[in-house]
């Protein structure tokens, strides 16, 4: 990159799975409080807010609208990402790029618990050949996670296995929603959704606010003792329809990796790589992403799961944090990837702290079957 | 609007239920419309065919993804093919045209791409991956130029 870009404070809400007594922007101004708290910045200090939120899902179209008071876009600079909140990083570091802004404030929020979250997806599909069949992002990564198993021989319990690793890490977490002690047997147990996804290969319904100070190398320094570095960021995607890709691959996750990973100048991800926050809403999507990623080959995210390697205390530790699974919301849940490497670097990240975490990477997701996928890696 | 009151430890939160009704139209475009137009009226099933990849679309779309060629060689392809894979609904949502569907992912024979549709007439625990099916349509009287024009996919 032409030059350093720096993370100076992240901050999140608790999450929950529902946060009926606060509005949107109230919701936001939760997370957004904490990071002026810790930087000492005001709202005019803040040159541009970039905010990523859906119109859909929000109820409400120009859905930032929900949020304008609390983020200091009144008369001033904004800029709203659809996609999930880790593309909103991106967009602030190609602001802070350029030159002709210095601090940047990105916020997101959610409230999964107002919408149809069946309905909505529904509407996202192609309306020609693909709405009227009813499917939603369920169906369709149940399609999904049926030809990943039989192609590559993964199980359900190898899925089921993530299932309880992400619960049992967020219970290290005190802002997790739900922290579970559970087994696979539970996880094989429990009602099916959509064959082969069960209700605990699932995420829960989750509310919450995620929002971040990037500042230009320089300027933060000023700050805070301890920025955090955006070393590469990228994202790219892939065909719209489950049937114009091969579904048991994420061949747009390996590109935005790939992009990521050269900007970092990372050669070897799985050696220079400490800690791991991704965004699955099913579980057999970590081992798909953990491939996507090339932290193993193809079809062998099931061994690699096995190998125990993404446990806490295992060579690479995969959500610490206990990520979507445990309960964080859609278009939030990249963006507190980002924040929970960030803590993972400062060594600020309390019972769940990966030892030495030097570089960490963050992933975020948006559409059906992770059409769509974002990739960051973070440094001292 | 209908609206609940919350207990919410000591508060009382009010939330009311809203809706927003936005009429939209959706128009197939020309090529869309000749395939849906095909199956209404012959149960043809028309894809379209990219010369510099040789690869075959269905249903026919106008631009190749691989090479952005604009397209124009439709080529019929087969109502029978092979399911790439399969998902059983347990629970219903009102977006879907039938209780409980089978969705699947069907490679059409004379297709490079898969088509999602349903399975229908079939046990479902006789599903697998690899199964051939084929077409049904709707009578021609019930056809009205739709992808739910085909009923399902049933076992050859
Ligand atoms: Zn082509």
């Amino acid at each position: 990159m032409a030059d350093r870009v720096a993370i100076c404070s992240a901050g999140q809400t608790k999450y929950s799975p529902d946060r009926c007594d606060v509005r949107e922007g109230d919701l936001a101004y939760e997370a957004i409080r904490q990071v002026l708290d810790e930087t000492g910045l005001t709202l005019s200090d803040v040159d541009s807010a970039v905010t990523t939120s859906q119109d859909f899902w929000d109820g409400r179209t120009i859905s930032s609208m929900n949020i304008q008071a609390v983020v200091g876009a009144h008369l001033s600079h904004e800029d709203k990402v659809a996609e999930d909140g880790l593309n909103a990083v991106f967009a602030a570091t190609a602001q802070i790029l350029s030159g002709h802004v210095d601090v940047v404030l990105v916020v997101s929020h959610m409230k999964e618990s107002q919408a149809e979250k069946a309905l909505i997806e529904n509407a996202a599909m192609e309306a020609t050949y693909l709405r009227e069949l009813g499917l939603d992002f369920l169906s369709t990564a149940a399609l999904q996670a049926k030809r990943y198993m039989y192609k590559y021989g993964i199980t359900a319990e190898q899925c089921a296995k993530v299932a309880v690793q992400n619960r049992a890490n967020a219970k290290n977490n005190p802002l997790a929603q739900a922290p579970m002690d559970i087994t696979v047997e539970d996880v094989l147990s429990s009602k099916i959704l959509s064959t082969p996804i069960r209700a605990l290969d699932a995420k829960p319904v989750s509310d919450g606010a995620c929002a971040m100070i990037l500042t230009s190398g320089k300027r933060a320094k000023k700050i805070t003792k301890k920025p955090v570095y955006v070393m590469g960021i990228s994202n790219c995607y892939e065909a719209h329809s489950p049937g114009e890709r091969e579904l048991a691959d994420c061949n747009a996750l390996t590109i935005a990796a790939n992009k990521a990973y050269k900007m970092a100048g990372i050669k070897n991800p799985l050696k220079d790589i400490d800690v791991v926050e991704l965004s699955e809403e099913y579980s057999y999507q970590q081992l798909m992403w953990l491939e996507g990623l090339g932290f193993c080959g193809k079809g062998e995210g099931g061994a690699f799961m096995d190998s125990g390697r993404t446990k806490m205390g295992g060579k690479i530790p995969v959500n610490p944090s206990g990520g979507m699974l445990s309960g964080k919301p859609n278009q939030v849940s990249g963006l507190a990837a980002a924040a929970e490497c960030v803590l993972q670097i400062r060594g600020q990240a309390g019972d769940r702290q990966v030892k030495g975490a030097k570089v960490g990477l963050a992933h975020g997701m948006t559409g059906m079957c992770g059409q769509h996928q974002c990739v960051m890696i973070l440094g001292k | 609007m209908s609206q609940v009151t919350i207990k919410l430890e000591d508060k009382e939160i009010y939330v009311y239920e809203g809706q927003i009704y936005i009429p939209n139209k959706y128009a197939a475009g020309t090529i869309g419309s000749k395939v849906l137009i095909n199956i209404r009226d012959k149960k043809k099933l028309l894809g379209m065919r990219c010369p510099e990849c040789n690869k075959v679309y269905f249903p026919a779309r106008q631009t190749c993804v691989e090479c952005f060629g604009l397209l124009d060689e439709y080529v019929e392809v087969s109502d029978k093919g092979t399911v790439m894979t399969y998902t059983m609904c347990n629970e219903s949502t009102i977006a879907q045209p039938v209780d409980t569907p089978i969705y699947a992912v069907i490679q059409l024979d004379g297709a490079d791409t898969g088509f999602v549709h349903m399975l229908g007439g079939v046990e479902p625990e006789k599903i697998s991956i690899g199964m051939r099916v084929k077409a049904l349509f709707r009578e021609k009287e019930d056809r009205r130029g739709s992808v739910l024009d085909i009923r399902y996919f049933k076992p050859l």
